[in-house]
């Protein structure tokens, strides 16, 4: 393998291994082409650490060339190894968990440092470890994911009537970003849409997302269009929109940037749909923040957690100074907004930001976890997530490159999954009831995405992972959470369906620091989860009897 | 409104709408005055009336209460508002303490359950509990007449080898008299809890009766060769006080002390600092980031941080070091009761559960003298001796209730009903300054005792999450005081803001569930001793459906508040509200665009609900 180039030394003895809420250990360190793997000594009670190395976001080493160095351990049997040098690598993983490795002899010490920095970030998508990963307990799938674009169009009655599914970009060609099959109006043909295409960022027409059962509106999700400095129009692209809207006064378009931004986008040849060309939508801008700016809100964020100064209005300033919960804030309530559109003034609403591939699912995501009792269930949930951003394209390769410690140059990173990972949260705590799954499943989904075994979050479009043949040499981590063991533990005890739509408050009362994640790796969080999952057992208990 | 007729009515205005804080939702009602609540707001919930200029729909009056609800009314007749303005501001500042509501209020009790009301609390057993009297500490019978220090109880527990001069010498050199006494005996390591207030020692002035006293509390302790004495103020203050002639104690004059600074600001700190925060969170509209810098520059959380910092020193110093610490602050009934009630809630898990609590308040705050009168503003006084001390306190319990989730057997709706009780001046306990005030205002004879009627609710205010062996495993709790631990208390600041809550109760879920499960436990054991003994098989149970059994607490809640507490329908939790009320009602803040009429509201709280009737 040619992994093996990277690792000069696989195997260190002697190495002290600290981690955040528990003792230091002393034991094996081993460095393959995609773990780091730790095991102490003791022969009772042995502990092992299996890390991926695509978890690392960043590493800090230092060494030093001490003699008589006798490390945490004082025990004389070792001492005689630990004359002279000794280093110390810092790894701070994606996860936000740090881990300090104190390695003996300098040699070694670099070696594994240099082979951590290399195989953390591999750029090359096939050699990652999701294509390696193979447990005795389960078979690669014969389907990969929950469902599929056709599937899920044919188990909606309701849209047979006025919307089909077209296959125009079969072979991905009108646009690269899209699956296979997408639900458009049905009045609009192939040719139509190939034309729209053009008028818009990537190709991006609008399609459906959602169909809301209630009153048969619907949300619509694209990309800018490309108007230009001319104001260029395109005939087929506002009757595409004018057949969405049929036998109804009018239609919303939420736009995900401030007016100013939109008008700005023009210069480079993009732009909003202007009112004389579209006079039956009107428009909304509510600017989102995206891409750098929010990958440097959650740097600060993670800065200020770690700050221990215990200053309350230091901390609270940097809190502030972050603005992630402005984010969160914002996020709820322009999702809020879409939802006021769908389901209180009755008329179908169209998104977008300039790519369609962020802001635009974050709030087309947010607002059917709000609307529609049915993404509310685990499975419900899951398949959203595969709808919204796995069918229909986050670059996830890209935003979740790297996380909060990488000192690497910022590029394409943008935590936006995250953020709505973080707004899900929110609406958990405030509907506590009303989600099928718990607090546990967000967490999970939080580190999957940057580091794991699984190829859902690989690679950044659905073209991308047929190349690479993802859905056939990899697991489906959305499956894998739903075999019943992992199903039970994701799954929150207290759910209740209900059928009315779950509004949040989005005052800044309202809404909390997601401890259970930032703070995730301080004892305190710790002792809280431990509290919880005994409730947790005791609610299972509860509620077992109540139904006996 | 079957009640009525009862009750005088000062004023009726009709057409009165009532406006949401946060939304643009509003009520029309009609507007009751009687003598002792504004229907439904109690007027010694009142903390201020604002008359608002003339608006096109009529005129604005914002009432502002103490328990943080506010109040937006229009009154459609200039005429009209003036008059409840003018009638609230003479009836919400009363001189005497007869004119309280407590003095007229009547939940059809006799006598006698009045009176076992008053005994359900029992300081002398209290102190019995804790292991005193014992060989080193004794009950001293020199305050029994107020002689020694009117502020104090009757009954206060010393060092045996504190002899009465010392300790009337003692009490001289002390602020008001409040010379060092035990509040907190920790009996594993005989190690004590002491309070007093700062000694009168200036510049340079000593007094060896107290530094005798110093060194018999010292000495009671074998486990430690020092005494730490906690001062609880900034050492700034502390200095400022010298120069009046008061101070703090000098380390050379006092054998084997440890003295230590802890920096907890004073009352009017706290009280501009209360103003700011609800300043900053009752502005309509907040962006996060101004939430966030105004709770900062409000400083309220620092505020709350540095008492429970004190508290865990304080625990740190008695369980780990064994040492006995003596805490004061100017007149040791602010921030020392703060820092000992505290500090006794970590260390003893008795007073984490709903008596003990109520124990624990009896001790360090009623019977040791917290001036509640003035704090709360029950009479008209000075505005200066207002603080919202106690309620810094709760707050701090609040704060240890969200690190420990399970070490609790009462949940935040106790707490916020204390609050509302503190203020409403509906039970004696906490009229009057100190014991001795409340003896001759016959408080015990005259009004009932809210420890009675919180014990009657009980039900209502536990925490379901409580868990006994979790106690045992961690009788001490070490809370972490790092600052983001600290969160701000939207349950106390805006109970009344239903639009900021969860929409769903967990809490309310889960007590639900525990007690169905309960029952369900005892049908079963039921039905299966009823089987073995006919010889059929164990067939499942019909039980009641949980949402039967929802509107039978629900009913149960209500009739509560009609009968015992007819007049008082402002409730304080939100215990009576229904889950499936609380959907969909969250108004269209998303964008002002888009808000269309609303249909009239169904209902806000319970009372205000009244109001349309």
């Amino acid at each position: 393998m040619e992994f093996a180039e990277h690792i000069k030394t696989a195997n260190v003895e002697d190495v002290v291994l600290r981690q955040p809420l528990q003792p230091p250990s002393r034991g094996t360190l081993c460095i393959t082409g995609h773990h780091l793997l730790f095991s102490d000594r003791e022969e009772s009670d042995s502990r092992q650490v299996l890390l991926l190395l695509r978890n690392i976001d960043a590493i800090e080493k230092s060494v030093e060339n001490l003699t008589g160095y006798s490390g945490f351990f004082s025990n004389a049997s070792h001492s005689e190894r630990m004359s002279g040098s000794s280093g110390t690598i810092t790894m701070k993983c994606k996860d936000l968990r740090v881990l300090q490795l104190d390695i003996p002899g300098m040699e070694q010490c670099l070696n594994i440092a240099h082979s951590i920095e290399t195989l953390s970030c591999l750029d090359c998508v096939s050699a990652m470890y999701p294509f390696f990963y193979r447990p005795v307990d389960l078979s690669l799938p014969e389907q990969w994911g929950l469902s599929s674009p056709e599937m899920h169009y044919s188990q909606m009655k309701e849209l047979y009537e006025k919307w089909r599914l077209s296959t125009v970009n079969r072979d991905y060609s009108v646009c690269p970003s899209y699956p296979p099959a997408v639900i458009v109006p049905k009045s609009i043909d192939d040719d139509t849409l190939k034309k729209a295409a053009k008028f818009r960022q990537g190709g991006r027409f609008p399609v459906l997302c959602y169909y809301h059962k209630k009153n048969g509106m619907v949300i619509m999700r694209s990309s800018q269009p490309l108007l230009g400095a001319n104001r260029k129009r395109c005939k087929e692209d506002e009757l595409l929109l004018q057949a969405v809207i049929e036998g109804s006064d009018k239609g919303y378009i939420i736009d995900t940037r401030s007016m100013q931004q939109a008008q700005q986008a023009r210069m480079t040849g993009g732009g909003f749909e202007s009112k004389s060309f579209y006079d039956r939508w009107k428009r909304f801008h509510r600017q989102m923040e995206r891409g750098k700016a929010l990958q440097e809100s959650l740097i600060k964020l993670v800065e200020a957690c770690g700050d221990e100064s215990n200053n309350m209005d230091r901390w609270l300033s940097k809190l502030e100074n972050s603005k992630w919960l402005s984010h969160v804030q914002n996020a709820l309530s322009t999702a809020g907004l879409l939802v006021e559109c769908v389901e209180r003034d009755g008329h179908s609403v169209l998104v977008h930001g300039s790519e369609g591939t962020d802001c635009s699912l974050l709030i087309s995501t947010l607002a059917q976890l709000i609307m529609d009792p049915c993404c509310r269930t685990m499975e419900g949930f899951l398949g959203l997530l595969e709808r919204e951003w796995i069918q229909a394209r986050h670059p996830f390769q890209q935003r979740c490159a790297h996380s909060a410690y990488s000192h690497a140059r910022l590029q394409q990173e943008s935590p936006v999954f995250l953020l709505l990972l973080d707004c899900v949260w929110q609406l958990w705590r405030q509907f506590p009831l009303a989600l099928g799954f718990s607090e546990a499943l967000l967490l999970r989904l939080a580190t999957e995405v940057y580091a794991s075994d699984y190829g859902t979050f690989l690679c950044n479009s659905d073209q991308e992972r047929c190349a690479l043949e993802v859905k056939e040499r990899t697991h489906c981590l959305f499956r894998a959470l739903l075999r019943p063991t992992e199903r039970d533990y994701y799954s929150n005890p207290l759910y209740e369906r209900t059928e009315l739509a779950i509004w949040p408050s989005v005052h800044p009362q309202s809404l909390q620091l997601w401890k259970g994640y930032f703070l995730r790796w301080t004892q305190q969080v710790r002792h809280l989860e431990e509290a919880q999952e005994e409730i947790r057992n005791m609610v299972i208990e509860w509620g077992k009897l109540a139904r006996s | 409104q079957k009640y009525y007729h009862y009750v005088h009515l000062f004023l009726q205005v009709e057409q009165v709408r009532l406006l949401d804080r946060f939304s643009n939702k509003s009520v029309h009602g009609t507007l009751y005055l009687t003598a002792t609540h504004l229907i439904f707001i109690l007027h010694h919930h009142i903390a201020s009336v604002e008359k608002l200029s003339l608006t096109t729909s009529g005129c604005p009056l914002v009432i502002q209460c103490r328990n943080f609800r506010v109040v937006h009314f229009v009154i459609q007749r200039e005429r009209d508002c003036h008059d409840v303005y003018s009638s609230l501001l003479r009836l919400l500042r009363p001189v005497c303490y007869e004119e309280l509501y407590a003095f007229s209020y009547n939940p059809k009790q006799n006598d006698q359950q009045r009176e076992e009301g008053w005994q359900l609390i029992d300081l002398g057993a209290e102190f019995e509990r804790m292991g005193v009297p014992c060989d080193q500490w004794q009950l001293t019978d020199v305050n029994r007449d107020y002689k020694v220090c009117e502020t104090y109880p009757r009954d206060l527990y010393v060092p045996v080898t504190a002899s009465k001069p010392i300790i009337v010498g003692s009490s001289k050199f002390r602020s008001k008299g409040r010379f060092p006494v035990l509040t907190y005996f920790y009996q594993e390591k005989k190690a004590a809890v002491c309070r007093c207030s700062q000694p009168l020692s200036g510049f340079s002035a000593r007094c060896l009766e107290d530094e005798s006293m110093l060194q018999a509390i010292s000495k009671a302790n074998h486990n430690s060769r020092f005494l730490y004495v906690m001062d609880t103020r900034p050492k700034l203050n502390a200095l400022a006080n010298r120069a009046a002639g008061k101070g703090y104690e000098n380390e050379d004059n006092y054998s084997n002390i440890r003295f230590q600074f802890v920096g907890i600001e004073n009352i009017h700190v706290m009280r501009s600092s209360l103003q700011k925060l609800l300043e900053v969170t009752g502005t309509r509209s907040l962006s996060m980031s101004d939430y966030l810098v105004g709770l900062e520059s409000s400083g309220w959380l620092r505020h709350i941080k540095a008492i429970v910092d004190a508290a865990v020193f304080l625990t740190r110093a008695v369980t780990v070091e064994g040492a006995s610490v003596l805490v004061h602050c100017s007149d040791g009934w602010d921030r020392t009761a703060q820092v000992c009630a505290l500090g006794a809630l970590l260390m003893d898990p008795y007073y984490r559960t709903i008596k003990g609590f109520m124990v624990l308040i009896e001790k360090d705050w009623i019977s040791f003298g917290h001036k509640f009168a003035d704090r709360c503003d029950q009479l008209d006084g000075d505005p200066k001796e207002v603080s919202p001390i106690f309620t810094q306190f709760l707050e701090c319990v609040w704060q240890l209730t969200e690190q420990f989730p399970q070490a609790f057997e009462f949940s935040e709706w106790f707490l916020l009903q204390i609050h509302e009780h503190v203020h409403s001046c509906q039970y004696g306990n906490f009229l009057g300054n100190n014991q001795r005030q409340r003896e001759e205002l016959q408080l015990r004879e005259r009004t009932h005792s809210l420890w009675a009627f919180l014990m009657s609710e009980k039900r209502n205010h536990l925490n379901p999450f409580y868990s006994p062996a979790y106690s045992e495993a961690h009788p001490v709790l070490e809370p972490s005081t790092l600052p983001y631990h600290f969160k701000f208390w939207r349950s106390m600041y805006h109970q009344f803001d239903r639009s900021m809550h969860p929409r769903q109760s967990i809490l309310k879920t889960i007590l639900t569930l525990k007690e169905n499960s309960r029952k369900a436990e005892s049908t079963l054991q039921a039905l299966e001793s009823v089987s073995t003994l006919l010889h059929i098989p164990p067939a499942t149970s019909r039980l009641p459906h949980s949402g039967s059994e929802e509107d039978e607490q629900e009913e149960v809640g209500e009739e509560a508040t009609e009968s015992t507490d007819t007049e008082r329908t402002v409730e304080g939790s939100s215990g009576t509200e229904s889950r499936k009320q609380s959907y969909g009602e969250l108004e269209g803040t998303y964008n002002s665009d888009l808000v269309k009429e609303e249909p009239a509201v169904v209902s806000l709280e319970f009372g205000v609900a009244r109001m349309t009737c």
